[in-house]
């Protein structure tokens, strides 16, 4: 029965020209798919035209795509095969309509990706082929297509094949097969081909039905992303969409970003006999809560062992549609499933030329190219890297009212920083203290407060810290260094240097740091705390009493120092995720104080520290 | 989940976007298959409810059968109803082929019922299975004040992230169907049980697989009496399913003229 037939989305991309929309409507003549009449219809346009039978008339159905033999949009159509159904997507393979190419490939689960047998592999080949596996379109099957153009040549086809088999080994996509085809003289469209004997794989429809369907993610870890909160009667139903995994009545769901869990008391459906006990990926449904807790669009639902990451910041990797360029500071609106958040690019890593794949960098990703930016947000955000779930591990983003690109999230170098923000003690009350901060400031004659050192390695935070708290003491302040790795022999012996455990160490620092500011010292700390949500975290915990000091000096000069051999096992590839040679610093917007130390000495250094002190620290 | 659910969670979710990020919204109505489809639809999303209004706009020109239909239903599924009327043809642009001048007069409708009642987003049940150029519509499709489909620079749609940001005086279509065949529509409507207008069945060796106005549809000849009849009699056809419809067929660009006019 086909209501059980299973369907495949398959798009069809490439270079304009290479006869995508010619392919397709072959595929339907030869596959008698077409109802009666059309090829009539189709013939009259081309008599109008004055022009040979053009198959594309199949697909390019409006005034301007015929006009001009040109596919503006894409298109579906619908057609069958003895084993299954397919939604066969056209894309355009024109430059200009990239963003109707996207809009027509990120719907599909396979790709059939169409070269010109004359014309060999051509730019927008490749970057069909990037874009294809950048949005995670695993099963790509190509075509060589106009073999009747090279004389059906058997060497031609190789030498297309070779090339291009080698760029889409580089980017890491297999393709499923490789077709000498013709769509206008019907070569290997539906089985073998007399005029190249030598080609023993499968023709396109094989290929096709060699496609596999993907399954709904039901085994992965549950992703159930809040669309909407209905009140429409007694009921209050989170509705939404599961993206992944699979929730039960009775489940505890934990809801991120906001941290809170309740039970799954009902899965309300319309029109059953019995509501539904379980519910799982691909599903839009209804639950109602035990608990009554603010809950939003956007949230994401999760079981407690197995949730998303909670960060605010991420890198990605985007490709970029809009008319203005995408630049670094500008905000952005974007969309993650359901979430949206105001958000910044913090940094363009590299520019990626789709061609050759080589990096440059630029200030700047300009319209149709591929990118790898750091991505900032005001907001703390639920999300999974890309590799881990496709679906909320995408996001696309907003510039005024159109959607101008999409990015896949990695975490590389970044911490999940859920384990930071999440308070696991309870039963806890805040003790009120006896003695207020102004006592301790009278008895000490300064206030208390932290001096949050942050810069390259080899900057010279330690040696500054160093002498200023000597410099400080002489001059009558209590004051103590905390030093990065003197706490990891203690505080933080039990951290190691993932991205999670660096961020706990800073965590860590921070609160301690804040503790000591309170009881009335003067703290300075020395660690080069890249990440700007580590330093405003450590802010947050000390208020008011944190200042942020930048010990500045480039990568260049910091290198030439290298008191601990540290660059030099970083560029032998020795250390891994080295901030300032293989994982980013991220310089301090707004710091309290920059102390330059490319130009100054260390004795001059320490005077503008302690100079900072006494203007900040005894004023009353 | 199979075919069917797959696809109704689709539209399921293409709803409650809609509801959540525009403004006013509402449905169009126009009494066939597909629209009743979409109100079942729009139940299923919202458990039980349409919580916007179901509009009409009514060229006083369809069949009695379609008028009976309407009213029997505004009842049992408590629809917030709104009609609009349609300008007389004398008020068509003269050089549309007649078929497709007389069926502009809808888009009129639509535009001066939208004029006196402003929507940010109005759901209509089409397809790209049914004709080449709502094939190339978007899921989320934006017109500007006076309607018009913009086709040849369409904003990029993906991920279901739909265009949801608008400038002022812009209204959104919202495509529930968009991804339905027929033979889909068919086999959903026989298992959910849905109503529909008994015109679509055979009498006397002809049913209607379309249904617009009078004097613009035709029936096409058939023997399916029954929904089971119809199901088996599409897996077969190779007539296509709005060859009934006059005005597809008077000229190539008809259709498409109309649609980038505003029409459905």
């Amino acid at each position: 029965m086909s209501n059980h037939r299973e369907s495949l989305k398959t798009v069809f991309v490439g270079h304009v020209d290479h006869g995508k929309s010619t392919l397709v409507g072959r595929l339907f003549h030869d596959t008698d798919s077409l109802p009666d009449g059309r090829v009539e219809e189709i013939r009259k346009m081309c008599e109008r035209r004055g022009m040979p039978f053009e198959y594309a008339f199949l697909m390019d159905a409006l005034q301007a795509e015929r006009d001009q033999g040109i596919t503006i949009d894409t298109s579906q159509i619908w057609f069958k095969t003895a084993k299954r159904d397919y939604v066969i997507i056209d894309a355009p393979g024109h430059k200009e309509f990239l963003k109707n190419m996207i809009t027509g490939a990120a719907a599909a689960d396979a790709a059939i990706l169409v070269i010109d047998a004359n014309e060999g592999v051509q730019e927008q080949s490749r970057r069909h082929g990037y874009l294809l596996h950048l949005m995670g379109i695993g099963q790509v099957t190509v075509c060589v297509n106009k073999m009747d153009l090279v004389d059906y040549s058997q060497a031609r086809f190789e030498a297309i094949e070779e090339e291009f088999r080698a760029y889409l080994t580089s980017i890491g996509v297999t393709p499923n097969h490789v077709i000498p085809v013709s769509g206008r003289e019907g070569d290997l469209i539906t089985g073998p081909s007399k005029r190249m004997p030598w080609y023993l794989g499968p023709s396109i429809t094989e290929a096709l039905d060699g496609f596999r369907v993907p399954l709904p993610a039901t085994d992965q870890p549950l992703r159930f992303p809040v669309q909407d909160v209905y009140k429409f009667d007694e009921r209050r139903i989170i509705a939404g969409r599961i993206e992944s995994g699979t929730i039960r009545v009775g489940d505890t769901l934990l809801f991120s970003p906001i941290n809170k869990t309740a039970k799954v008391r009902t899965i309300e459906a319309w029109n059953v006999d019995q509501l539904p006990m379980k519910a799982s990926a691909g599903q839009s449904v209804g639950i109602t809560l035990d608990e009554q807790l603010f809950i939003e669009r956007g949230h994401i639902a999760s079981h407690e062992n197995q949730p998303p990451v909670e960060t605010d910041v991420f890198r990605a990797h985007v490709f970029w549609l809009g008319n203005d360029a995408l630049v670094p500071g500008k905000t952005y609106k974007m969309k993650l499933a359901n979430a949206e958040a105001r958000v910044t690019v913090q940094s363009i890593d590299r520019v990626i030329d789709t061609g050759d794949l080589s990096h440059v960098q630029s200030d700047r990703v300009e319209r149709n190219a591929v990118a790898e930016v750091t991505i900032r947000s005001r907001q703390m955000l639920a999300l999974d890297e890309f590799r881990h779930n496709q679906k909320t591990g995408r996001f696309v983003l907003v510039d005024g009212f159109d959607i101008a690109g999409g990015g896949i999230i990695s975490m590389e170098g970044y911490a999940d920083q859920r384990s930071l923000i999440t308070v696991r003690a309870t039963n806890v009350t805040k003790v009120e203290a006896a003695i207020g901060s102004e006592e301790r400031h009278k008895r000490n004659g300064h206030k208390g407060g932290v001096l949050w050192f942050t810069g390259l390695s080899g900057a010279g935070k330690s040696t500054i810290a160093v002498a200023t708290e000597r410099r400080l003491f002489d001059k009558g302040y209590q004051v103590y260094v905390l030093d990065g790795d003197n706490v990891r022999f203690g505080l933080n012996a039990d951290l190691g240097f993932s991205p999670e455990d660096r961020a706990e160490n800073i965590r860590r620092v921070g609160e301690v740091a804040a503790l000591m500011a309170k009881a009335g010292f003067i703290v300075v700390t020395a660690f080069i705390s890249p990440y700007r949500s580590d330093r405003d975290r450590a802010r947050a915990a000390a208020g008011a009493d944190f200042h942020e000091i930048h010990i500045d000096a480039d990568v260049a000069t910091c290198e030439s120092r290298d008191p601990k051999g540290l660059y030099k096992k970083a560029r032998a590839g020795e250390i891994k995720d080295f901030t300032g040679i293989s994982a980013p610093y991220e310089a301090p917007d707004a710091a309290e104080l920059t102390v330059d130390t490319s130009d100054l000495s260390v004795d001059d250094s320490v005077a503008r520290v302690s100079a900072y002190v006494d203007r900040t620290f005894t004023q009353t | 989940m199979d075919h069917l659910d797959r696809l109704e969670s689709q539209s399921v979710y293409i709803f409650r976007e809609a509801f959540n990020r525009l403004g006013r919204v509402g449905m169009l109505w126009s009494l066939g298959k597909d629209s009743n489809v979409m109100i079942w639809l729009a139940r299923k999303a919202f458990h039980g409810h349409v919580p916007f209004p179901v509009m009409h706009v009514d060229t006083e020109k369809k069949f009695p059968e379609m008028y009976e239909f309407r009213d029997r239903y505004i009842k049992e599924w408590n629809l917030n109803f709104l009609s609009g009327k349609c300008p007389p043809i004398e008020e068509m642009d003269p050089s549309l082929p007649p078929a497709a001048r007389s069926a502009a007069r809808k888009t009129e409708g639509l535009k001066n019922f939208l004029a006196t009642n402003p929507f940010d987003g109005i759901f209509a049940g089409i397809r790209r299975d049914e004709q080449a150029t709502r094939a190339k519509e978007r899921v989320f499709s934006p017109r500007g004040a006076t309607g018009a489909w913009n086709f040849r620079d369409q904003p990029p749609e993906f991920w279901d992230q739909f265009n949801t940001d608008f400038p002022p005086g812009t209204h959104v279509r919202i495509h529930p169907l968009l991804h339905w065949t027929e033979m889909d529509i068919w086999l959903y409507t026989q298992r959910e049980n849905i109503p529909v207008i008994d015109l679509y069945f055979a009498r006397n060796g002809k049913r209607y697989r379309s249904l617009g106005d009078k004097d613009i549809t035709n029936p096409v000849d058939s023997n399916a009496e029954t929904l089971d009849e119809i199901i088996e009699e599409l897996r077969t056809t190779r007539v296509s399913e709005r060859s009934g419809r006059a005005m597809d067929h008077e000229a190539e660009d008809a259709f498409e003229r109309l649609r980038a006019d505003g029409y459905m």
